[in-house]
């Protein structure tokens, strides 16, 4: 028995306390090997550009693939990617794309042209169940060849020869360039593919480090779930030697809680996100480390348009009119965010919305009063549903005072588990609930597409041919002038309709090492993480 | 004893078969899907889908065709993760599930019983208070509030030890292990004073007093075989509680274990995942419980007796 117990605490001693002492910072020796270690949010649920729809999966897939333009991190305009140049015919609808003589594959293999009609075909494959397969929709015959009318060979995309690609457009589409930086339309090595499987099969062994074959900076040499993913450079890449970094882990850390800490104890050099708690206390100590910047994505509350008294504008408008979204930026959610008076997110740059959901409770109270409710007598209690969320909770119930104040109108707050959510939002089994919307690409279509009659993400009822046309017309529109016209007058029909309640536009903080160099906030969240590099 | 072994072995197969039909009914009942997204998914992708992972089969089907796969040893795709298997997934998070809960119970037992026997042997004194106070306190503080204190103290204000990570810096499992196994120590503490009690009482014992023998001796050589038995019974489910508990402390350190894949496949209705993940338990359970009254039949004379008479 003796010998069990000494037996016991050499164990412990072998396997607990094998270190002590000042403990080894990751960032340190990061810092000097340029090694990248950076914080992803969750799990990643595969690298194939073509299944995930995720941000976290994104991040991964800008540091393994190139598409034909990429975006500069500071001001989010197209630039070069593997195509380093690009011809368009003056009415906007054909593109001619000049490949790189010297863009190839991480196994050595030469990128052609084919490489991305062969993978836009894939992507058009009904049985791969690509998301994102709408949105090259824009491709001429795409849609049809997506629903199985007509063959590959009538879709507007072609091969000119081994490196020049051809694309036609249905119409004049001023921000098709922006979407070929999206990682749907990444140029895929199907030979690597099809090794591992049909090319339309979902999850197949083909986006593992040991197989992967990819385009971009960096190719993965190490995945373990829950862990990290390691990406190392890809010597292949065309531009290999302007990349500074040799390796860059992502940790998919979900509690922010945890990555904070992390980086505090020096293991991170960049965080996702900030716990809430927590930005004053980095604020105050103003060390050059937060970063806080405005994002392209809107938080809004759905009103269910087909239901009594939510069918009544008065009603919405009564409801939309007496919130005060300064009080619930400024003492409610309290991380940066801005009020937002109309649907789409606000760039600086481009498009501001004019139209503008006023606060006016006077005006509320008499809308409601002519919808049959004076002071609130006689109205029903209606249910906000939100996803279990501490904040999405908070703000309802801000709302939820101020319409007992304002309106003398009683709601109540349902909190209910994602999934459920997400089916009742479907069916329309809601009155009015949370929601949210990031932009895919910095173009104001991204938001406003979403209220079409019949789209999928308008979930609201909400159904106007005279949106629709403007819509169309923004489509079909070469000007940008005129697009950004026709922008403005469907945000403003949005504001006059009410089917939406906008609340506040989305802010970022995260923490980042001030060893990192080249590291770019911007409203997309993109990085290009070939030019950064640690000091 | 094989006779034993063997009934018990035959009596988990039922018991398996229920914990996979519960499973399956619970999480098909849920409203929500594995494809449901924020963005809404076109029906034609859905349907799709639906079509590659047979959820448009009948609900029997999918499962008896799941029943099918498992006994195989297949536990199919994850559709979280559609790159990998069910199996690939718990391959990757096993080991340091098993290395956490490993290292958290040999603190447990190392602590647990070291404080135990000196309780049990200084009754009423302070060596017997602080220990059992201490206990106490262990058992009352959930993980995630002892693992931050820890996190803090010995992390941040300290900075002795890695805050977070599993393996990757050196001394980055002191913390966790011994957040897991807290609890158990304090559990072990009492059960073990209990039961050394119980058997310092006995007449041999004093009949070893009387001879002469050093304490270190009564107690090592002949009181812990038996004080320790209801520690041994304690283990079986202690052993399941600190596999299936691992999630809270995983998720405070950061440790890529089988846990985190566990509860987020719940959110996620990823179907297979959350059944491969409970019938995986179910089995580790069943079999750590079988190894704990294996032990205790080794240890306890009587039983041993009773089980050879009853065939």
């Amino acid at each position: 028995m003796h010998a069990i117990r000494w037996l016991m605490i050499c164990v412990m001693a072998a396997g607990l306390l094998s270190g002590c002492g000042k403990s080894q910072k990751l960032v340190d020796i990061g810092n000097e090997q340029q090694i990248l270690h950076i914080a992803n949010g969750d799990e990643i649920s595969d690298l194939d550009p073509q299944v995930t729809t995720g941000m976290p999966e994104s991040r991964v897939q800008a540091a393994l693939f190139e598409g034909l333009v990429a975006r500069d991190p500071k001001t989010l305009k197209v630039v070069p990617g593997v195509a380093e140049r690009w011809d368009i015919s003056e009415d906007g609808t054909k593109y001619r794309f000049y490949i790189r003589e010297n863009a190839k594959w991480s196994n050595g293999d030469d990128l052609t042209a084919n490489d991305f009609v062969q993978s836009w075909r894939r992507s058009f494959l009904p049985a791969l169940g690509n998301q994102y397969a709408t949105s090259l929709y824009v491709v001429k015959n795409g849609q049809a060849f997506h629903e199985g009318k007509i063959g590959f060979e009538d879709v507007g995309v072609k091969a000119f020869d081994k490196k020049i690609l051809d694309v036609e457009l249905i119409a004049p589409t001023p921000y098709f360039l922006q979407l070929l930086a999206h990682h749907s339309a990444f140029a895929l090595h199907i030979p690597t593919i099809e090794k591992f499987g049909a090319i339309d099969e979902r999850g197949t062994k083909w986006t593992r480090p040991e197989n992967f074959v990819g385009n971009g900076p960096f190719i993965p040499v190490e995945w373990i779930p829950t862990k990290y993913i390691a990406v190392k450079r890809n010597p292949y890449y065309w531009d290999a030697a302007n990349v500074k970094l040799n390796e860059i882990r992502f940790y998919p850390i979900p509690k922010y809680t945890v990555e904070e800490r992390m980086f505090r104890a020096g293991q991170l050099h960049i965080t996702y996100y900030l716990p809430r708690d927590k930005l004053e206390y980095y604020k105050a100590k103003n060390d050059g480390v937060l970063r806080s910047f405005q994002n392209f994505a809107t938080y809004f509350y759905r009103f269910n348009t087909t239901i009594k008294p939510l069918n009544d504008l008065r009603v919405r408008k009564a409801l939309a009119y007496s919130v005060n979204r300064h009080q619930i930026v400024e003492y409610v959610t309290k991380f940066g965010q801005k009020p937002a008076y109309a649907l789409t997110a606000p760039d600086p740059n481009s498009y501001v919305p004019e139209a503008k959901m006023p606060y006016d409770p006077d005006l509320a109270r008499k809308l409601l009063a002519e919808a049959g409710f004076p002071e609130g007598k006689g109205f029903p209690t209606l249910t906000i549903a939100f996803n279990t969320n501490d904040e999405h909770r908070n703000v309802a119930m801000a709302i939820q005072q101020m319409w007992k104040k304002e309106l003398g109108i009683e709601v109540s707050l349902e909190n209910v588990e994602w999934k459920v959510f997400l089916d009742r939002e479907r069916q329309m089994d809601y009155e009015i609930d949370r929601a949210s919307w990031v932009g895919d690409y910095l173009d104001p279509f991204t938001f406003l597409e979403m209220f079409t009659t019949g789209n999928g993400n308008n979930k609201t009822g909400f159904a106007s041919t005279e949106y629709d046309s403007l819509i169309r017309a923004s489509a079909l529109e070469a000007d940008p002038e005129q697009r950004m016209f026709y922008f403005q007058k469907a945000d403003k029909i949005l504001v006059d309709e009410v089917p939406i309640l906008p609340l506040y536009t989305y802010h970022w903080n995260r923490l980042v090492s001030k060893s990192v160099k080249n590291w770019y906030d911007n409203p997309m969240d993109y990085y290009s993480f070939k030019q950064i590099y640690l000091e | 004893m094989f006779m034993f072994i063997v009934r018990r072995v035959l009596q988990a197969i039922p018991v398996l078969f229920m914990v996979s039909l519960v499973t399956f009914i619970m999480i098909r009942s849920a409203p929500g899907g594995p494809f449901d997204e924020d963005r809404a998914v076109p029906p034609e992708v859905i349907k799709n889908l639906n079509e590659r992972y047979h959820l448009d089969d009948p609900l029997w089907k999918q499962f008896l065709d799941y029943i099918a796969n498992v006994v195989q040893g297949d536990l199919g795709p994850s559709f979280k993760y559609p790159s990998h298997t069910v199996n690939d997934l718990i391959a990757a998070g096993l080991p340091a599930t098993l290395e956490l809960s490993f290292y958290a119970l040999i603190f447990a037992l190392v602590t647990g019983l070291t404080a135990g026997i000196i309780a049990s042997l200084k009754t009423n004194s302070m060596q017997d208070y602080i220990p059992m106070s201490a206990a106490m306190v262990g058992i009352c503080m959930p993980t995630f509030v002892l693992g931050p204190i820890l996190l803090l103290v010995f992390g941040i204000w300290l900075d002795w030890l890695p805050v977070a990570g599993w393996g990757e810096i050196p001394g980055d499992k002191i913390l966790p292990s011994i957040t897991l196994g807290s609890v158990y120590a304090a559990y072990i503490a009492r059960i073990s004073r209990g039961g050394m009690l119980d058997i310092l009482s006995q007449d041999y014992i004093r009949t070893a007093r009387a001879k002469g023998l050093s304490t270190s001796r009564i107690v090592f050589v002949h009181a812990l075989r038996g004080g320790i038995t209801p520690v041994i019974s304690f283990l079986g489910p202690a052993i399941a509680g600190l596999l299936a508990g691992s999630f809270v402390v995983e998720s405070i350190f950061q440790i890529p274990g089988l846990g985190r894949f566990y509860v987020t496949a719940a959110f996620n209705r990823d179907y297979t995942m959350i059944l491969g993940c409970t019938i995986f338990f179910a089995f580790l359970i069943i079999l750590f419980n079988l190894l704990a009254d294996i032990v205790l039949v080794w240890l306890n004379p009587k039983l041993r007796q009773e089980l050879e008479a009853r065939g």
